[in-house]
């Protein structure tokens, strides 16, 4: 078997195993923040999906946005982006992820996170349950896999 | 006392290598797996020794109280509640009591004991949350997934009660927008008996635990002196045996009646030593006295009206109505939260809000506490004041492409500044400058 035929199947396999997330906060109210950590936790436990949360975005698949995006961590956020392996799927959680919410209209604030980067996903709520934040990690597996088969998402 | 060392001149790298010269410098964040939120620590180790540290904030900073200079005063609350997530009913608690100040509103007796109880059982999820992300700091994940699984019980609670898991938009200008009813009672009362039982599994897993009291013990100390120098407030302060809570020293709501003390971990008959240790100590006793207070409001709540004014529409006429200024202090589970708002006739949107939050207050404690410390301590000893970055985050200068953190020492300049121009502009006006 060629390498590179190996490699795709493996990174099929791992996906349908398992997902890393990678969970980035860029100026949000830690309300959405402790609702991912309350998903991780035994209530929701997504960790038996092998779902898990990991350190360092060059580990992850999904990349678990909150917050609206403040101007000193406009860049950050590029560079967090650019540091996560493809193929990768971006979710934006909450309603100041999606649209920038109550903070709409300040001089720090530079916009929901899909003016920064590419957004795959959007998670409404403020902030979102855990069962709408497992949906959104739901919707962004699917989404992977399409990506690996080499289909347009 | 130590001698403690707060101006940016002193933690400068110049400074350093003279003092210091076989330190190096290790940067932590903004962004990094042990902390939740953007903020910038740059520690100088020696060795595996803290020498010196230096914290950068900003990176949260939304300028809300210049957003809120723009909204109506019941959107206010709304804004206000997103300050932070975490203590989501402080902000907003602080707020309505600074409006209600400035505008001269009543607040009926009932509203005032479900403002105390909502406020109470927010504590309680505030400081299992924060239990949990200690031990996950200290490597018990076990002891974190516990926790948090003990910790839903009350979040259906608050959902039960509001509506809503975080966020509970409960208060309003004038009492509180949902009742609790009779027929919730005993789920409350449920509740608060599943928590009663949990509190010695809390004290065997954290306090009698070896490995965990060998990690906290003498570790990131506060003493007394330096408690009081820096201001530092909530369970922060009270663990290094400050006798100060909002709710004891400048009563509000129903809380005089209740004769709320604040804790120390002196309580529990153990010697006060200011370290992390301390302040599980009394995280786990407030528990236990949130408890206690819902417990009693539950019993001598008295029935009537909600709200002073039930119509919204007739709420925002009389604000706007309203002139002058008010201040809201509440006690949140991080310490003392403080709104400041102006107002002004005929004008919707306050003219002047300010906020201080918990940890702006717990934020020069941090510096006393990271000296001589290992590298390894550093996740704890800055968990263990249970930081809000987002709450903390007020004062911001963006000046075209450059970006500042105003310091302490740069507004003072700043003030005294203004004050000498002030002063030269008076003289050269007034009758009484002009010389000869």
């Amino acid at each position: 078997m060629k390498h590179a035929e190996l490699l795709e199947q493996l990174k099929l396999s791992g996906f349908k195993r398992a997902l890393w997330v990678y969970h980035l906060n860029t100026g949000g109210c830690n309300g959405c923040d402790i609702e991912i950590l309350a998903a991780l936790t035994p209530r929701y436990d997504v960790e038996r999906f092998g779902i898990k949360l990991v350190g360092s975005p060059r580990h992850a698949d999904v990349l678990l946005v909150t917050g609206t995006v403040t101007r000193p961590m406009y860049e950050r956020v590029k560079r967090i982006y650019a540091q996560t392996p493809d193929p990768k799927v971006v979710i934006a959680i909450g309603g100041c992820a999606s649209t920038s919410g109550v903070f709409y209209d300040s001089y720090n604030v530079m916009g929901p996170v899909d003016n920064v980067i590419p957004v795959d996903v959007y998670v409404p709520g403020c902030p979102p349950r855990p069962e709408a934040i497992i949906h959104g990690v739901v919707k962004a597996v699917v989404k992977l896999e399409r990506l690996l088969e080499g289909k347009e998402a | 006392m130590k001698e403690v060392r707060l101006e940016p001149e002193e933690m400068s790298e110049k400074k350093l290598e003279k003092t210091c010269p076989t330190c190096f410098e290790v940067p932590i964040g903004p962004i990094h797996p042990a902390l939740k939120e953007g903020i910038r620590f740059t520690f100088w180790v020696e060795g595996e020794k803290i020498k010196k540290v230096d914290i950068r904030p900003g990176f949260m900073h939304r300028g809300i109280e210049f957003m809120g200079t723009k909204r109506n005063l019941v959107q206010l609350i709304y804004l206000a509640e997103r300050i932070c997530g975490i203590c989501s009913v402080s902000h907003p608690l602080a707020l309505v009591q600074a409006v209600e100040e400035a505008a001269g509103i009543e607040v009926p007796p009932r509203a005032q004991y479900i403002r105390v109880i909502i406020g109470e059982l927010e504590r309680i999820h505030s400081h299992l949350l924060w239990a949990g992300v200690a031990a996950h700091e200290l490597g018990f994940d076990t002891l974190l997934h516990y926790v948090w699984k003990v910790r839903e019980p009350v979040l259906d609670l608050l959902e039960d009660i509001t509506g809503n898991r975080i966020d509970y938009a409960i208060p309003i200008y004038g009492g509180v927008r949902r009742d609790i009813p009779p027929e919730k009672y005993p789920k409350l009362k449920d509740a608060l008996r599943y928590y009663r039982s949990l509190v010695d599994d809390f004290v065997n897993f954290f306090l009698r635990d070896p490995s965990i009291e060998a990690r906290t013990r003498d570790v990131g100390i506060l003493t007394r002196e330096e408690a009081d120098v820096l201001c530092a407030v909530g369970p922060t302060a009270r663990a290094s045996g400050l006798r100060k809570d909002v709710r004891q020293d400048w009563p509000y709501f129903t809380y005089p009646d209740l004769e709320v003390k604040a804790l120390t971990p002196e309580d529990m008959g153990l010697e006060v030593r200011g370290d992390v240790y301390d302040r599980i100590v009394v995280r786990l006793l407030e528990v236990v006295q949130s408890i206690q207070i819902i417990e009693r409001c539950l019993e001598e709540m008295p029935e009537g009206e909600i709200t002073s004014v039930p119509k919204v529409a007739a709420l925002l006429a009389q604000l706007k109505k309203a002139e002058g200024e008010g201040i809201g202090r509440h006690e949140a589970p991080r310490g003392e939260v403080i709104h400041y708002i102006r107002l002004e006739a005929d004008k919707e949107a306050p003219v002047v809000w300010k906020v201080k939050a918990p940890t702006y207050s717990n934020f020069m404690p941090w510096f006393p506490m990271f000296e001589d410390q290992e590298i390894a301590d550093i996740p704890i000893v800055a968990a263990s004041i249970d930081p809000c970055i987002c709450c903390m985050e007020r004062v911001y200068l963006v000046r075209g492409e450059r970006e500042e953190v105003v310091w302490k020492e740069e507004l003072l300049r700043l003030s005294r500044e203004k004050t000498k121009r002030v002063a030269s502009r008076l003289a050269r006006h007034a009758p009484w400058g002009r010389k000869g």
